[in-house]
Formats: C-alpha cells, sequence, structure tokens
C-alpha cells in the first residue's frame, strides 16, 4: 500500500472510478451541447440564453463542472506525480510538485467558483 | 554486420557510449542476437552482459535491441526490427546501469516481492496436497509462466517514472497469478494493499507490456481483472 494524502481520494479505485464516471458525465454534456448548435442554426445572445436559464440545463451544466474539476484534478494530480518528482527533477522536485498543485487547486476552485456563479446568477 | 553496443565501466568511465563492432556473420544461418554477442566478445572480451540457459527460459539475458525489450537467446537476427544489418544494444531501459548491459534489478524484485508472490492459505495443511480442479487450475495459465526477465516493466513508462510505487506489469501478473488461485486465502488483505493510487492503478493501459513479452503473455489483461475485483470488493 502506497499512502499519497494529495490524491483527490486516497483511494485508487475511487479516484479511477471518478474519472471514469466524469468522463461519463462529460461526454453527454458534450453531446448535449453540440445538438443545441446543431437544432439552433441561428444561434443569437437571446436563443442562448434561453437555453441555459432552464433549471434542467443549469443543473446539467454545473453537474459537469463539478465533474470537470473532478476529473482535473485526478488528471493533473497523476501527470504531477508522474514527472515533477525527486526522481526526475533531483531534490527540489517535491516542493515543485506542490507549488505546481497548489496552482492547480487553486485554478480548479476559482473556475468552479466562478462556474457557478455564471450559470445560477442572474 | 555492425553491432553498436552501449558500453559503461562506473569504475573507469565518466559517462556512458555506444562503442561499434564489425561481426562477420555466417552464412546461411539466422543467428540469435546472443549468438552476435558471443562473436562480439570473441573480439572484445571486456563487454559485459548475462546469459545463462540461452533457451527463454533463464530471463537473464533481456536487453534492449534496436529500442525493443527482448531476450537475445531467443530473438533471431531475421526478428530485430530497425535497420537492415545493423543492430544497436542497449540495457534494459529506467533500470540503474551496473555495467555495459548489466542492470541492477534490486528495485523491480522490491515491486516483486511486494505482492507476497506465494501461496497463502490459512487452514491447516492436508495430509498429501491441496487439490484444485482442472477449471481452477486452468485460470492459472498465462500467469504463472512468467520469467521475471523484466522486458515488460522496464518498457512501461509508469514504472520508469515511479518504480518505487507502482508494482509494474510484471509484479502485477504475479498478483493476479495469486488472487486468481482457487487455494489461496489472503484475496481479501492482498487486494486492500493494492487498493492505492500507485501500485495497480498507474497502468494507463498502453499495453507495452504485451507487445514485448517473450514469453507471450498478458500483464494488461491481468491488470484489468485486478480491477474488475478491487471494484467488486470496494463498491
Amino acid at each position: 500500500m502506497v499512502t499519497n494524502a494529495t490524491s483527490f481520494s486516497r483511494s485508487g479505485l475511487s479516484d479511477w472510478i471518478i474519472q471514469r464516471f466524469s468522463a461519463v458525465i462529460l461526454a453527454a454534456y458534450t453531446l448535449f451541447i453540440l445538438a443545441v448548435l446543431g437544432a439552433t442554426p441561428e444561434l443569437d445572445y437571446e436563443s442562448w440564453r434561453a437555453v441555459f436559464s432552464q433549471n434542467s440545463v443549469r443543473l446539467f451544466s454545473i453537474i459537469s463542472l463539478f465533474a470537470l474539476c473532478g476529473h482535473t484534478w485526478v488528471g493533473m494530480w497523476t501527470v504531477g506525480t508522474d514527472y515533477l518528482t525527486g526522481r526526475q527533477l533531483g531534490g527540489k522536485g517535491t516542493f515543485i510538485r506542490l507549488i505546481y498543485q497548489s496552482f492547480c487547486v487553486l485554478l480548479i476552485a476559482v473556475y468552479l467558483l466562478w462556474g457557478i456563479q455564471i450559470f445560477w446568477g442572474s | 554486420m555492425l553491432v553498436s553496443i552501449y558500453r559503461y565501466n562506473p569504475e573507469v568511465d565518466t559517462k556512458p557510449s555506444m562503442q561499434e563492432y564489425e561481426v562477420d556473420l555466417p552464412e546461411g544461418k539466422d543467428l540469435m542476437v546472443l549468438d552476435v554477442l558471443a562473436l562480439v566478445k570473441e573480439q572484445d572480451a571486456s563487454v559485459a552482459y548475462r546469459r545463462s540457459c540461452r533457451e527463454g527460459v533463464c530471463g537473464s539475458d533481456g536487453m534492449n535491441i534496436n529500442g525493443t525489450n527482448g531476450l537475445a537467446c531467443i530473438t533471431p537476427l531475421s526478428a530485430v526490427g530497425g535497420p537492415a544489418n545493423k543492430l544497436v544494444l542497449r540495457p534494459l531501459p529506467g533500470l540503474p546501469v551496473i555495467r555495459d548491459l548489466v542492470v541492477d534489478m534490486a528495485i523491480f524484485y522490491q515491486q516483486f516481492e511486494k505482492v507476497q508472490p506465494y501461496l497463502i492459505n490459512d487452514a491447516p495443511a492436508p495430509a498429501i496436497e491441496r487439490l484444485q480442479t482442472p477449471e481452477d487450475r486452468a485460470k492459472l495459465d498465462g500467469l504463472y509462466e512468467c520469467i521475471l526477465c523484466a522486458c515488460c516493466s522496464t518498457n512501461c513508462p509508469s514504472f520508469w517514472w515511479n518504480p518505487d510505487k507502482f508494482i509494474g506489469p510484471a509484479g502485477l501478473l504475479q498478483a493476479y497469478r495469486f488472487l486468481a488461485d482457487s487455494r489461496d486465502t489472503a484475496t481479501e488483505e492482498r487486494l486492500s494493499d493494492l487498493d492505492d493510487p500507485f501500485s495497480v492503478f498507474r497502468c494507463r493501459g498502453i499495453m507495452n507490456c504485451v507487445a514485448v513479452c517473450p514469453k507471450g503473455l498478458n500483464p494488461t489483461r491481468a491488470i484489468g481483472h485486478i480491477r474488475s475485483m478491487l471494484i467488486s470488493q470496494g463498491t
């Protein structure tokens, strides 16, 4: 058992399931957006706003946003622990990885809160 | 034939280099790479490599042959890819080099040891032997044949980046060999030991291990089975 404090859920299995499950949600959301774009040949502000003023679309968007954030953290964490390690970068590896991880967490938090505000505000 | 060999003797050299040898091959014979190495050794006795059984059973002479890992003793020149009439031999990638084509396999064995590659059964030993149905025995086919040559694990990028945390395809094949054994009673403990973000889940399924296994085994499939068992136990 290799312990790790910064992985999404501490468990390899949970991280793996979160990544697969969120990928399915994101694929469904992508298809939905493509269908909206296909069904609305003349897309203007009013029609776009009409789509996103429905509660079901807002809910789907926010769930997809959460899925995107979880998916991103699992993926970025994996990339960081592959390439930004003491083995690859020498003595400063852990410090560089922690800076990178903090930056990722901060950016994901900003996107998540800002996204919720956009979808659920006004 | 031009043979280019990775040379490094840490006691003398400051850095590794490639040394070229011109080898005359006998007419009408498809030599194995190990035979070519023997011809090189006749020219230069200082070239170091491991070999023992010379028939693909001991797993000593795993090396990188024209960019692909394989056993020198059972890889004929006709099956070697890359440019014709040139053979480039390097040590297995990702492991520390002891000298020339000889690598330090300690970390590979440590990962193997982690999966407890032996039968664990807490029931009292029977008088003669623990019996198994032919169907249960068949589940071990394709798992027990591994000779620990390390061709697969040293061809796996996940193992290159995290050789101390990711068990690697060879170790995981053995992990599944005991998870699949009907006589083993430690399945739950074995699975719990593997449920972290590195040991199994660093496998990204690129199947480099399957592509190079000299025994034709499929570690990626075994890893998939371990993942399924973890899902059944953990959800």
